[in-house]
């Protein structure tokens, strides 16, 4: 009998398998199959089928444009169409949220998966960003019928989205996988995620700007104050994203309009006007936080899934 | 050329029950606990400052203890390749538990396992199969969950569907499938793993009469082909014919291993009554798919003794209680070979007056009588059950004891012990050729 050398494995309580990440790759076809589930399971059976995934931000993006624009009287900074600079925070946060709500319900709506078959559980949320990811491509033609219908050209910042997509997705998968974890022991997230998506479209800088929140908190606070406080509102990982994404989406090129405010000491009026540029520290502070958030994450999930069948 | 695939050693699983081991607490438990921590921590200080050394300051601040299950302790053999082992035992006994860990769907607690090769584990069938995606999809997805790669699956994807037959619904949803051709497709994906090593739990107990004796065929076509099974089953029949050795699970310890036929055999004498007067069933195991909690049989007595004698008559009181009202009940027994196949029935409902509705929720009775048994003599499982109307099922228990017919007075001595079956009076005429 001639066989290929046969893999060991040794189980040992506390031995979180050594080779974890070679066995995530492993699985990397089990992760592209419950991916592609999702994604044709999403939509079917519903008429409108993956049109959902253009109606729900759409529609959003028109609330938010009356509301803040039409209502509100509020200005876009370069006075850029507000239509197109809500749509450029309203897409990832919606790819942010869909990823958050749909990873915390993955692992238990795959209770009979986790009890019965092995495999590194991080498969299931991370299948279920790659369903939002797949939403928010779909949703994109918003941005770029938006893009017509204002006559607004796109500029080669646009290159730089790719790369803010990864930030979004990194952004996403660490609260993500907290959240997956938490839910599988205290249902009690079921009813946290939905709350907290509710109130953190108005936490983001979704329907306004970020120099809005920044010239505002100026001039409130005054300078000092108000930029301390700014660089507590960037610890948001999506504030970082969603001014990259305005950053690539709106850009034009113009002076560092937040470096301005906090370095002269302008006016708040300053800050709106001559934005449109970049604000390093708050975007630096913002992809941080990610990146920690992103590490407890892996850490917390990797430390609780050993459990997920037992009190799932 | 036997070496060891699978070693486990002193493998120990421990439940925390209560508390905080199920899953209904919440999280508001968690900041409670959070929360009171203080409070406690000062209680139990001065508990601890006011009681004397011997006593426990927790236990007087009358905080619970969590209590421990161990669904395994000190488990440990192991298995050589191209075994097939069967693992018995009651419910209860940690045979799942054990097939969960070996499968790395939960980590032991204490203990080690080692296994050379690829583990593909059957703790049920068509386990992610997704209602909505159609057949041909299921099969992609189900053989990917257990393990199959892609370009595996499309190599075998024809002959998978010819096992299942189900060629022309390849394309509709598998929510729109009857029930049978569901578990035909589930079955037939996982039958056509090939991995190292086989974990199957109870799968057999799906599907009707045919297609459980094809992929019994299958599961002796896989341990033919030189692979380690390990299966769990409450069925001996299919244990002894599959299997080369048998583990027997007791309480969460190996009571016994051995050759199949020495364990199971133990395993009935000891584990079922055998030669018994008198059989009490309430305690014992009912099959996964009895679903009816109506009726609940309670025992049955054998009037006449046992053994039984062949072509003798025999009498039998079976006891049962019906929990809420229920219609057309009739009861049977069944007597199978040790394998469990069934070769006689005697059923209650060949009258339609001896089907009551049972209208009022208390204990029955029924005396069932044979006049001449016609049994050979040979040591017979007894199996015993209830339905409602013509299909119904309400209770039902295969094997609940061994029973002994002995040769009677009318017995032709050439009839040897072994000879099980039934023995039938024909009528004859003997003529001129």
């Amino acid at each position: 009998m001639t066989a290929a050398p046969l893999q060991k494995l040794i189980l040992e309580p506390g031995r979180t398998a050594k080779n974890y990440w070679r066995d995530l790759f492993h699985y990397r076809e089990l992760f592209l199959i419950l991916a592609w589930r999702d994604v044709l399971v999403r939509y079917k059976q519903s008429v409108a089928g993956a049109a959902w995934a253009v109606i729900q931000p759409l529609m959003s993006i028109v609330i938010m444009t009356v509301i803040f624009k039409v209502l509100a009287g509020l200005q876009s900074p370069k006075n850029v169409p507000y239509a197109i600079m809500v749509c450029a925070g309203m897409l990832p946060w919606q790819f942010f949220a869909n990823a958050l709500s749909l990873a915390s319900q993955s692992v238990v709506s795959n209770a009979n998966l986790i009890s019965k078959i092995y495999f590194p559980r991080m498969i299931v949320p991370a299948s279920s960003i790659v369903v939002s990811l797949v939403d928010f491509l779909v949703a994109c033609s918003i941005l770029a019928g938006l893009m017509v219908w204002y006559h607004f050209p796109p500029t080669w910042r646009m290159l730089v989205l790719p790369p803010l997509v990864l930030l979004a997705i990194a952004a996403a998968l660490g609260p993500g996988l907290i959240v997956t974890a938490l839910t599988v022991r205290y249902r009690d997230f079921r009813m946290i995620i939905p709350f907290i998506i509710q109130f953190g479209i108005y936490v983001c800088p979704v329907g306004i700007s970020t120099e809005l929140v920044h010239a505002k908190l100026i001039e409130k606070l005054g300078v000092e104050l108000g930029n301390r406080l700014f660089m507590v509102y960037s610890l948001n990982p999506m504030v970082g994203v969603i001014d990259g994404f305005r950053w690539a989406i709106l850009g034009h090129p113009g002076a560092d309009s937040h470096g301005a405010a906090s370095a002269v000491a302008s006016s708040s009026a300053a800050v709106l006007e001559n934005s449109g540029g970049f604000y390093w520290p708050s975007f630096v502070v913002s992809v941080g936080l990610t990146a920690v958030l992103l590490i407890i994450g892996v850490y917390y999930f990797r430390k609780t899934e050993k459990a997920f069948a037992d009190v799932i | 050329m036997s070496n060891t695939i699978i070693s486990v050693e002193n493998l120990s699983k421990r439940y925390i029950l209560g508390k905080n081991g199920g899953n209904s607490d919440g999280l508001r438990h968690m900041i409670q606990d959070l929360a009171t921590a203080p409070a406690r921590w000062l209680k139990n200080g001065r508990a601890r400052l006011a009681s004397s050394p011997g006593k426990n300051g927790s236990a007087v601040a009358g905080e619970p203890a969590a209590e421990e299950f161990w669904a395994l302790k000190e488990v440990s053999f192991t298995i050589q390749q191209g075994e097939v082992v069967g693992i018995i035992g009651r419910n209860g006994a940690g045979k799942s538990t054990l097939l969960k860990i070996l499968s790395r769907i939960t980590e032991q607690t204490k203990g080690r396992v080692e296994i050379t090769g690829r583990v593909a584990s059957l703790l049920e069938v068509g386990t992610g199969f997704h209602p909505e995606l159609s057949g041909r999809e299921n099969i992609f997805l189900n053989g990917a969950i257990l393990g199959m790669s892609r370009h595996e699956i499309k190599r075998k994807f024809d002959e998978i569907v010819a096992f299942a037959e189900v060629e022309k619904f390849l394309d509709t949803p598998v929510k729109r499938y009857s029930s049978g051709m569901y578990v035909r497709l589930a079955f037939a994906v996982a039958a056509h793993l090939e991995p190292e090593i086989l974990i199957v739990d109870e799968v057999l107990a799906v599907g009707d009469a045919q297609f459980q004796k094809k992929c019994l065929g299958k599961m002796q076509d896989v341990a033919r082909g030189g692979r380690t099974v390990l299966f769990v089953s409450h069925n001996m029949g299919t244990v002894t014919s599959l299997c080369s050795r048998a583990i027997w699970m007791a309480a969460g310890r190996v009571h016994r291993t051995g050759a199949v036929r020495e364990v199971v055999n133990d395993y009935l004498s000891k584990g079922m009554a055998s030669n018994y007067q008198v059989v009490n069933l309430q305690e014992l195991a009912r099959p996964a798919y009895v679903h009816d909690s109506r009726v609940r049989l309670e025992s049955i007595e054998w009037l006449t003794d046992v053994p039984l004698q062949h072509g003798e008559p025999g009498e039998a009181l079976i006891r049962f209680t019906a929990n809420s009202p229920v219609e057309g009940v009739s009861v049977g027994i069944g007597f199978s070979t040790i394998e469990g196949t069934r070769l006689l029935s005697y059923e209650t409902d060949f009258q339609e007056d001896h089907r009551p509705n049972l209208t009022e929720p208390r204990t029955y009775c029924v005396k069932m009588q044979i006049d001449a048994l016609p049994l050979g003599p040979a040591i017979y499982a007894l199996d015993i059950g209830c339905r409602s109307g013509d299909r119904h099922p309400l209770d039902y228990l295969p094997a609940v004891a061994q029973i002994e017919v002995i040769p009677g007075p009318d017995t032709p001595g050439c009839i040897v012990r072994q000879d099980a079956g039934v023995r039938l009076e024909s009528r004859c005429t003997w003529m001129e050729p």
